[in-house]
């Protein structure tokens, strides 16, 4: 049965790396829902967020397959109870006394205003942005993006940072 | 453009051949063009150290630097252009990929300023070689070039080998800079050799002990941890019986008493139909292909299974390991042996041998000794084989002959089979045999090839002409794609759709290539033409008209259970 699965990967900054690491999804028909790439807490490695929707041996070959790629250093798997995920999403909504009204009862930022449009900024999980946008629709969205998740896992130690320290020691 | 070249300052071009002599390579195989021009312009002063080969197609280059590299045991090498001459090497790669075998690829591109422009002979090779090769990279300054190179090799021959692409745009190969190697033996993100677990050798060691009924699958890891001699103690301290994989054949001798044959579709029969006896499967170096587990959910369906590899992306992947060993086998199997009881399984491996007697009684005896009136496959392979005192390097193409050849060479020392076995490429086997020959110049070389195989590389003789090379070529022409046909036979009603061959008259060709060549249509003269063939200083063709519709048994049919193996 499908189920929500995040991998992060840690790589060496290459070029092209982005496409080796999709490719080992696409090859097994794996959908990615969403994508995050940025440079991680330690300088010069980046850090993938991938979220996809399948089964759980076919995640963990992935993983490997993931981590086979001679820059990655290392790939992790979670299920959605061991992260905290967010995303923010931003409006451009025609401005009305019931967008504003909208805008005070969910708790949305606003980040610039204009004459005839205002921009704004949600954070939150997926339904949550989407909800808003349900909400917003009948009062003229002109434009609706989201960054894609990002999360962060709840157990004490960034597992990278045991795995850099062990390969320090080896040396 | 060597002349502008003082002290250490050297142009990208020659900085790559420098790279390559402290790489210790003494063979190329390539073919120059326009981006690539540069090098080759380098290259002609170090004639003297580099012996480069001019391939007749840029696949023939990976497919030679292949056989080279499994003949040898090195790191084969190989130089082409930009555009097509690095597209025509794809299916090498995928071929070297899938058979772990250690290759570096230099190509040509066009200057950094034209890339993305759709210039003349411009591919993006690093995106399209992504998913054939172990690692790549594009290279734009000459100074990047040795670390690159020395970044390429220790990849390419490290952990489990594979193919590497290093792409370099024609300013960075004219460019100077200052030359500087130093060999990679560390990166930070790829680890090739993972530490042994202690633990799991331990329990793996008391599976062992406790098992009735153990069979050891040998894997091509065998050989390239060259672990022949460590495989061999652990055999004769646990008295297992053992099989081999397609590619792992000759880490064992044939002749060793506790071989009990070849796995797979076209394997021998004991180690098909005995696997759902094993109470335990102790995978060494390989890979649990579909070609040799048949449907997996069967494979080895009452025993618990051992999985040696070095790896980790192979454990669990076709097959669940209960006892996973990640390691290079050359350091997990002293150890394993260490904590092994001596053990002997002799009536278990006489039940191995009552199966060889059927098969040999059903298959092997008239393959070997037909009485049927057209020369059969077996027979020539058998032949060759004894000719040669089971000591040649065996080289096969892809289809009927490859299986034959497999089944009926015998082997006395490691690296004596070159095939290709998880791409099944044809037109393999032609180039293979070329780099094969001189990466072991001091071996005999014996390609088996069938005319449909041969037809696919057969420009390759200009190759072996041009640069002497010495090879036995022996044809097995059957007038047939003999494989397909024997599927059309048994699953397609015998509606043999485009598998029939009018074919040229392969002496005339022989001939245009000044390479001697005997035809043999009856048994009577097989026997003197392998004798004449052997004598011969040179490369040789030997045509064998075979019987035109034989097929290749056992079989395991796709999607069955090994067990269910036909003889015929």
């Amino acid at each position: 049965m499908n189920k929500e699965y995040i991998i992060t990967v840690f790589s060496e900054n290459k070029v092209g790396l982005l496409g080796e690491i999709t490719a080992v999804l696409t090859q097994r028909s794996i959908n990615i829902e969403s994508l995050t790439v940025s440079e991680s807490a330690l300088q010069g490695i980046h850090k993938f967020t991938i979220i996809v929707s399948t089964e759980s041996e076919q995640i963990e070959k992935a993983a490997k397959q993931i981590e086979k790629i001679i820059d990655v250093l290392k790939a992790f798997v979670y299920t959605q109870d061991e992260v905290v995920q967010q995303e923010i999403a931003l409006y451009k909504v025609t401005r009305s006394t019931n967008v504003e009204k909208l805008v005070r009862d969910h708790h949305v930022r606003i980040l610039e205003i204009f004459d005839d449009y205002i921009i704004l900024e949600k954070t939150g999980h997926k339904q949550d942005t989407q909800a808003l946008f349900e909400l917003l629709k009948p009062y003229g969205v002109q434009q609706f993006v989201r960054s894609g998740q990002v999360a962060i896992i709840k157990s004490k130690h960034e597992l990278l940072d045991e795995y850099l320290e062990s390969i320090n020691k080896n040396i | 453009m060597n002349n502008q070249d003082n002290n250490n300052y050297f142009s990208g071009s020659k900085a790559v051949i420098e790279s390559f002599l402290a790489e210790g390579v003494d063979t190329i195989f390539g073919y120059p063009g326009g981006t690539i021009m540069p090098v080759y312009d380098a290259l002609y002063d170090y004639r003297d150290r580099v012996n480069h080969i001019l391939v007749r197609h840029e696949q023939c280059a990976v497919h030679s630097a292949q056989g080279y590299a499994r003949a040898s045991g090195k790191t084969g090498v190989c130089i082409v252009t930009s555009g097509p001459g690095a597209t025509n090497t794809v299916t090498g790669l995928a071929d070297a990929l899938l058979d772990s075998t250690p290759i570096v690829l230099i190509s040509g591109q066009v200057a950094s300023g034209a890339l993305g422009t759709d210039a003349f002979q411009e591919t993006n090779f690093i995106q399209i070689t992504q998913a054939v090769t172990k690692w790549n990279c594009q290279v734009k300054r000459a100074a990047d070039i040795p670390a690159a190179i020395a970044k390429a090799f220790y990849i390419a021959q490290s952990g489990r080998p594979g193919p590497v692409v290093v792409d370099i745009t024609k300013d960075a190969q004219m460019e100077l800079a200052e030359f500087h190697y130093e060999k990679v033996n560390f990166i930070r993100s790829y680890h090739p050799y993972p530490v042994l677990d202690k633990e799991k050798i331990a329990e793996a060691a008391k599976l062992i002990n406790l098992s009735n009924r153990p069979l050891v699958l040998v894997g091509q890891g065998v050989v390239l941890g060259e672990a022949g001699e460590e495989l061999k103690a652990f055999l004769e301290k646990s008295g297992i019986p053992a099989a081999s994989t397609l590619l792992g054949l000759s880490a064992l001798p044939t002749n060793h008493p506790q071989y009990v044959g070849m796995l797979g579709m076209h394997g021998n029969y004991a180690p098909n139909v005995k696997n759902k006896d094993c109470d335990l499967l102790i995978a060494i170096g390989m890979r649990f292909d579909d070609r040799v587990t048949g449907t997996p959910e069967t494979f080895g369906k009452n025993a618990k299974i051992i999985h040696l590899d070095i790896d980790p992306s192979e454990i669990n992947k076709i097959i669940y390991a209960d006892v996973p060993v990640i390691g290079d086998v050359k350091e997990s199997l002293p150890v394993l042996t260490e904590l092994l009881a001596q053990k002997h399984h002799k009536d278990w491996i006489a039940e191995f041998k009552a199966c060889y007697n059927i098969e040999y009684n059903a298959i092997i005896e008239p393959s070997i000794h037909p009485t049927s009136p057209q020369v059969r496959m077996g027979e020539v392979v058998s032949g060759v084989s004894k000719a040669y005192n089971d000591d040649a390097i065996m080289v096969t193409d892809v289809g009927q002959q490859q299986m034959v050849a497999a089944r009926f060479f015998g082997y006395t020392r490691p690296r004596s089979i070159i095939t290709s076995g998880g791409l099944g490429t044809m037109g393999f086997g032609l180039p293979a045999a070329i780099g094969a020959k001189l990466g072991c110049p001091e071996r005999e070389v014996c390609l088996f090839v069938g005319d449909g195989g041969l037809q696919m590389s057969i420009q390759e003789f200009g190759t072996i002409f041009q640069s002497d090379i010495h090879v036995k070529v022996i044809l097995l022409n059957n007038s047939f794609l003999g494989m397909v046909r024997q599927w059309q036979e048994l699953f397609f009603d015998k509606r043999y759709s485009f598998t029939e061959m009018i074919n040229p008259d392969f002496g005339l060709i022989a001939q245009a290539n000044r390479i001697a060549y005997q035809c043999v249509e009856e048994r009577a003269d097989l026997e003197e033409a392998i004798k004449k063939m052997k004598a011969h200083k040179g490369a040789y063709l030997l045509e064998v008209r075979v019987e035109k519709e034989e097929n290749v048994f056992p079989m395991v049919q796709a999607g069955a259970s090994v067990e269910d193996v036909r003889l015929e």
